[in-house]
């Protein structure tokens, strides 16, 4: 609903017409007024009969200030606040920061090293966040970018190091960054930063986890020292490495290379990802996990709908005490905090247990028969119905699905 | 397999009392380089020679350990290289970073640029080498593979997802031998600048919320964990469900 009041002008046609059936109703009640000598004078019938408040209750309003509002729209809550701008028009440096894009988004290591990279630049520099390939991410602007620079083209798709690195070189002859900062993380930015490290000859500072007074504080060893140094050009940075940024919104302009990137030759040829057993996998570190709980009731076909999604299994409290799936499935404040990317929900309506220990999963599916369920409050998408009919034609949709011919989706 | 496999080791640190021994990610490239090179595995480490903790590498089943001798705080790079170079090593391993000193992992980065090799990090299991190109299974994070085609001669870094090593025994740890060689000693300028100190636990990030009214802050911290405005499908088929999932499934790059 707008925020706009607007007037209806059939109302007031009929508060103006005295003649109308429903003049009277339409006449905002007089409830208190100024007598002949000067006394205020109240009409403490017309305050007592009240008026229907939005649930359908009588409401008595006592201080006036719901009268003569029948006519005029409510307004609705405050719309979302603005974040104020911040605006780098000509940077007089750049803060360069690789994020991983994780399942092409910024995940909250990212979001933290944009963190570090806007406290880094201050006023006047402005933090290039430098993305290869296609991305899903559409909130650059709340996370503090202030420049993006995509690098696309099939050289990039795949594993392909040895090519990010010369990207990233190009990047570092045009636009002279002060400062490099990539997440020291298993999901690329680690290796990357120190291959880039290699490469340029510059020696990082690795696993920072403080950066103040142009001195950085990184682990040392096996995390049992630390190494304090002089802030170095390169940093791969931990996790939670500074706040990120929230208080302020940025531009993300697009900018471009002014040269395309030499094509390296590549001596690592990427021969695709294996198949892995997913139960061999440790819940904890999961990708994808299907859990099921008490709605389920064919719990062979639940088996054969992981098998065919390729899915981690997981289960409730509930199935585990009912002796459905193992304890070491369990998900929950009891059983594994899991942090896979998907977590499907099957017929588990979401005890705060469980829902604590997926809090760190980006995407929930939830498959329920009730529609109020925590769990569907939770959920990013969520199915109504019975889990046995979904299951059998997820099984049927993931084979069509694998066999090419998708169905157009309904 | 006449491939002349080289595992590059160093001193480890005990998590808990600090204690030398051998290191974990270390021993995992020595176990990798035994089951494929077998007793024909070179082993070698830059540092002291009379250290005791190397020995636990000789009880795995070596006889002999070369020890390219230099103080602490020099830099191995230079010479471990020249010994690479030299000795016609056709596949390299290594842990992934150090358990004492700096452990910045940099090492066999800066060796394979030094050399011009290439390099693979994470390497999970050896599948074939031959006609000059080895493929392998490379550990990625949340327990996944990736097969990978790569020329001789190659520089691998090893991680948790490589084969456990095997224990060292006792016996074969006293009789191994330690060969120490005299080679160049480069200093390293790290500490001159930079200092060690005992790790200081990190602090704990705070949940900052930023309610503009008493009623916000209320509902922040009474809120259960929701995802927010997710998509609820309703009245609908079986079938429309489970195309709703699996294109969900294959936007999130999931489903393979």
């Amino acid at each position: 609903m707008s925020d706009l009041i607007r007037r209806d002008p059939r109302v007031e046609w009929i508060a103006r017409n005295r003649l109308h059936p429903l003049h009277a109703a339409m006449q905002t009640q007089q409830t208190s007024w100024m007598g002949p000598n000067g006394l205020m004078r109240k009409n403490t019938h017309a305050i007592a009969a009240g008026f229907m408040g939005p649930n359908g209750i009588k409401r008595i309003d006592r201080s006036g200030a719901q009268q003569g509002t029948a006519a005029g729209g409510r307004r609705s809550a405050a719309a979302e606040v603005q974040l104020p701008l911040h605006q780098v028009v000509d940077p007089a440096f750049y803060i360069a920061v690789v994020p991983d894009m994780v399942g092409g988004r910024l995940g909250a290591h990212d979001k933290d090293l944009l963190g570090l990279a806007h406290s880094l630049a201050g006023k006047d520099g402005a933090v290039l966040a430098i993305v290869f390939g296609e991305h899903k991410e559409s909130a650059f602007d709340t996370a503090g970018v202030d420049r993006l620079l995509v690098i696309e083209g099939d050289a990039y798709k795949g594993y392909a190091p040895e090519q990010l690195v010369q990207g990233l070189r190009a990047v570092d002859n045009q636009f002279a960054p002060r400062h490099w900062l990539l997440p020291d993380s298993r999901a690329g930015g680690g290796e990357l930063g120190r291959r880039l490290a290699a490469a340029m000859g510059e020696r990082p500072a690795t696993r920072v986890w403080q950066v103040k007074d142009e001195e950085c504080i990184g682990r040392a060893g096996a995390g049992q020292q630390d190494l304090h140094r002089p802030l170095a050009r390169l940093i791969l940075a931990s996790s939670e490495c500074a706040d990120p940024v929230s208080d302020t919104r940025h531009e993300a302009l697009p900018v471009e290379l002014s040269a395309p990137v030499a094509r390296s030759l590549s001596r690592i040829e990427d021969l695709g990802s294996v198949a892995v057993d997913p139960a061999a996998i440790a819940m904890a570190e999961a990708e994808f996990i299907v859990s099921g709980g008490n709605g389920i009731k064919d719990w062979d076909l639940y088996h054969k709908a992981t098998a065919a999604l390729g899915a981690t299994e997981g289960a409730s409290r509930v199935a585990v005490d009912d002796g459905h799936m193992p304890r070491n499935r369990q998900v929950g404040a009891t059983g594994t905090w899991v942090t896979a990317r998907v977590y499907m929900a099957v017929g588990i309506s979401g005890a705060i247990q469980h829902l604590q220990g997926i809090g760190a999963c980006d995407k929930v599916i939830a498959v329920n028969m009730d529609p109020g369920c925590d769990m569907i409050k939770r959920a990013d998408l969520s199915i109504i119905g019975d889990s046995t009919a979904i299951l059998q034609a997820l099984i049927e949709a993931v084979e069509n699905f694998r066999s090419g011919g998708q169905r157009d989706a309904a | 397999m006449s491939t002349k496999v080289i595992s590059l080791v160093s001193i480890g640190a005990h998590p808990s009392s600090g204690r030398t021994r051998r290191a974990e990610q270390d021993a995992r490239a020595v176990e990798l380089g035994l089951q494929l090179a077998g007793e024909h595995l070179q082993v070698v480490h830059a540092g002291d020679h009379r250290e005791e903790a190397l020995r636990a590498y000789l009880g795995m089943g070596l006889d002999h350990l070369d020890v390219l001798e230099q103080p602490a705080g020099a830099d191995v790079l230079g010479v471990l290289g020249d010994y690479l170079r030299d000795a016609g090593a056709q596949l390299v391993l290594t842990g992934s970073q150090a358990e004492t000193g700096e452990g910045s992992g940099m090492l066999p980065f800066l060796l394979a640029e030094q050399l011009g090799w290439p390099l693979i990090v994470g390497l999970a299991e050896v599948e074939s080498i031959d006609n000059g190109t080895a493929q392998v299974l490379q550990a990625l994070p949340r327990g996944q593979r990736r097969r990978l085609k790569v020329r001789l001669p190659l520089l691998a870094t090893v991680d948790n997802a490589a084969p456990t090593p095997r224990q060292s025994a006792f016996g074969p740890a006293r009789r191994g031998v330690l060969a120490a060689q005299d080679v160049a000693v480069v200093d390293d300028e790290l500490l001159a600048d930079a200092q060690l100190q005992p790790a200081r636990p990190r602090p704990k990030r705070l949940k900052v919320i930023k309610a503009k009214s008493g009623a916000d802050r209320m509902k922040a911290a009474t809120a259960k964990a929701s995802g927010g405005g997710g998509k609820v499908m309703k009245d609908v088929t079986a079938q429309e469900g489970a195309d709703a999932i699996v294109k969900l499934l294959v936007e999130e790059g999931v489903l393979r």
